[in-house]
């Protein structure tokens, strides 16, 4: 149970936290770990706050609850901060990582006193950068993987890459765009 | 050697239904079973199985094909959930009192109304005396290694009865875990060639198939239905056993958890199982003698079973994720009391509805559960013998 990491994503229907979150299961999967990956389901649709979970283990994962203490908390949108109680539960130990320009200090302020690590990282930006288009959940992943060291940074990059290898296999121009956000945002999260 | 993988439910049993290759699958899409037939389809277009699938317009209809289908010989499969469960329900009876061994992929989701997508069980449980078998699984990996046994068990010569292989909607179908799968050829030579042994288009023997039934012979028929459903009990050991032999994975009618010296236990049904263990082992570690029974098979159900596994028992918490209208708690609580009834050192028993329309089962509610069963435990005061679980009132 100790070596068990939970994690929380809070996303908006169409913005990939769901896929997001398969994608950490996935990689975490490939490392040799016990996982979880899955949405809360609801009558959910485009815009509306989804949530979904990971749980990453090296041991066999029983439970088969929503995870209401979380160790970390990753926010797609930083619109839901002011609707979306975000750090609840939120282990003080552990960390928040919000899509953001702004700096960690500006964002703790609308956190409700949240004491633990605050992280942010300019997802919008680094996916327009690097990929041309609003996609922040592929640096919104290399963020949580870097601020919660649930993995080795190598063999994750590696095993990223071929995951897009297969993902992207009728499309290859955009493999490059991808392995790019996740370094970017490896490198220029803020706040750890 | 098996294959690790991490998959969906629902995923797990589409790759299941792809190896054992049936010859049809007829199936209309509902939330949250919809993606079996939908990845299915894709093997089907990929050419991974000489399947015919069949789609149709209503569950109802998918049923029918089903037992047309599988009355002319062929090995068949469906997947449904909560609604689509019950469009089907007239052809249930038909398909088991015709003795087709369907195979149906039941994804639980609370029934309406009001209308609600999640996970519970009042949809299967509705279907409970519709002769069908039905298997729960914990897990995805239970579900596949389950939808693999189904095959088995319902085709056997002693059973020739449909098997409703059920596991929980989103919470395992939709939520992707570690799995080891079987490599194919060892899933085919599993299940073997379906080689039924009557068939409606046999020219050497012709047979009608879903008449009416006379008063003269339509008891002796229902008696000859039980007597396969009573039979089941022992080729789901036998099958299971061969199961364990191929994949080291073990199967019974139920499955205990730290339950040989528990003075209160759970008794449930599907993945809130992995939650009630992660419960125990907190609660062992203060000290707490507590304990877990998981029904994995219902119908038939293990009377037999239960009431040795709780004998020593002083208290059970039998949980219902179904409703039964009988206003003294659900279809388990009713089953399981029924097979204590004759143990001379009779458990206390207080039944619960929870989960329902997929209110989130945790281990802080299921520590209340125990924390109530040792209090019944050490004082024999029983109190409300019908309670709800985590419910606003």
């Amino acid at each position: 149970m100790g070596q068990m990491v939970e994690i929380r994503w809070h996303g908006r229907g169409g913005q990939g936290a769901k896929t997001a979150s398969l994608l950490l299961a996935d990689a975490a999967f490939n490392t040799g770990k016990y996982v979880q990956g899955f949405p809360e389901y609801g009558p959910e649709r485009m815009g509306a706050p989804i949530t979904a979970y990971n749980r990453i283990s090296s041991e066999k994962i029983n439970v088969h609850s929503n995870i209401y203490e979380p160790d970390y908390v990753v926010v797609v949108d930083e619109t839901l901060i002011s609707s979306v109680d975000v750090t609840k539960g939120l282990k003080e130990d552990g960390a928040i990582v919000i899509n953001s320009a702004k700096s960690p200090d500006e964002v703790r302020k609308h956190l409700k006193g949240y004491k633990g690590k605050v992280c942010t990282i300019d997802a919008g930006q680094i996916s327009i950068d690097t990929l041309g288009k609003f996609f922040p959940n592929t640096p919104m992943l290399g963020a949580i993987v870097k601020v919660s060291g649930i993995m080795n940074e190598e063999d994750f990059l590696k095993d990223m890459e071929g995951s897009f290898k297969h993902k992207f296999a009728t499309k290859p121009q955009v493999i490059e765009g991808n392995m790019n956000a996740l370094k970017r945002s490896m490198q220029e999260v803020r706040g750890l | 050697m098996a294959i690790r993988e991490r998959l969906s439910g629902n995923e797990a049993v589409a790759n299941a239904m792809r190896q054992i290759n049936p010859d049809v699958v007829a199936a209309f899409p509902i939330t949250p079973s919809t993606e079996i037939p939908q990845y299915f389809s894709q093997f089907v277009a990929n050419g991974k199985v000489d399947t015919v699938f069949v789609p149709v317009e209503s569950e109802h209809s998918a049923m029918s094909a089903c037992i047309g289908s599988q009355a002319s010989g062929a090995r068949t499969m469906t997947a449904t959930s909560s609604c689509g469960l019950a469009l089907m329900y007239e052809m249930l009876y038909v398909a088991a009192s015709c003795r087709l061994p369907i195979i149906m992929s039941a994804v639980n989701r609370a029934l309406s109304g009001p209308i609600n997508i999640n996970n519970d069980h009042s949809d299967s449980m509705g279907a409970r005396d519709s002769g069908w078998i039905q298997l729960y699984a914990e897990t995805n990996q239970e579900a596949y290694d389950n939808f693999i046994q189904a095959v088995r068990i319902g085709e056997h010569a002693d059973v020739r009865l449909p098997v409703m292989a059920c596991q929980d909607g989103f919470i395992t179908s939709h939520a992707v875990e570690n799995i080891e799968l079987i490599e194919d050829e060892k899933v085919k030579a599993f299940v073997g060639q379906y080689k039924p042994e009557n068939y409606m288009l046999n020219p050497e023997r012709p047979m009608a198939v879903g008449p009416y039934d006379t008063v003269n012979y339509y008891m002796e028929h229902k008696r000859q239905q039980a007597q396969g459903m009573i039979n089941a009990k022992q080729v789901i050991m036998d099958v299971a056993a061969e199961f364990k032999a191929m994949t080291g994975r073990e199967y019974g009618m139920i499955e205990t958890y730290r339950l040989d010296d528990a003075e209160a236990a759970i008794v449930c049904i599907g993945s809130s199982a992995g939650t009630a263990k992660v419960t125990v082992d907190k609660l062992r570690a203060e000290g707490k003698k507590v304990g877990l029974l998981k029904i994995r098979v219902f119908r038939p159900f293990p009377t037999e079973e239960i009431s040795k596994a709780l004998t020593h028992v002083k208290a059970v918490a039998v949980m219902d994720k179904a409703e039964g209208f009988s206003a003294q708690g659900g279809p388990l609580g009713a089953d399981v009391r029924a097979a204590l009834y004759n143990d001379p050192f009779k458990a206390k028993i207080v039944n619960y509805i929870y989960g329902l329309g997929g209110r989130d089962v945790t281990v802080t509610s299921l520590e209340q559960v125990y924390n109530e069963m040792l209090e019944i435990a050490e004082t024999g005061i029983v109190g409300e013998t019908y309670r709800y679980l985590s419910v606003r009132e």
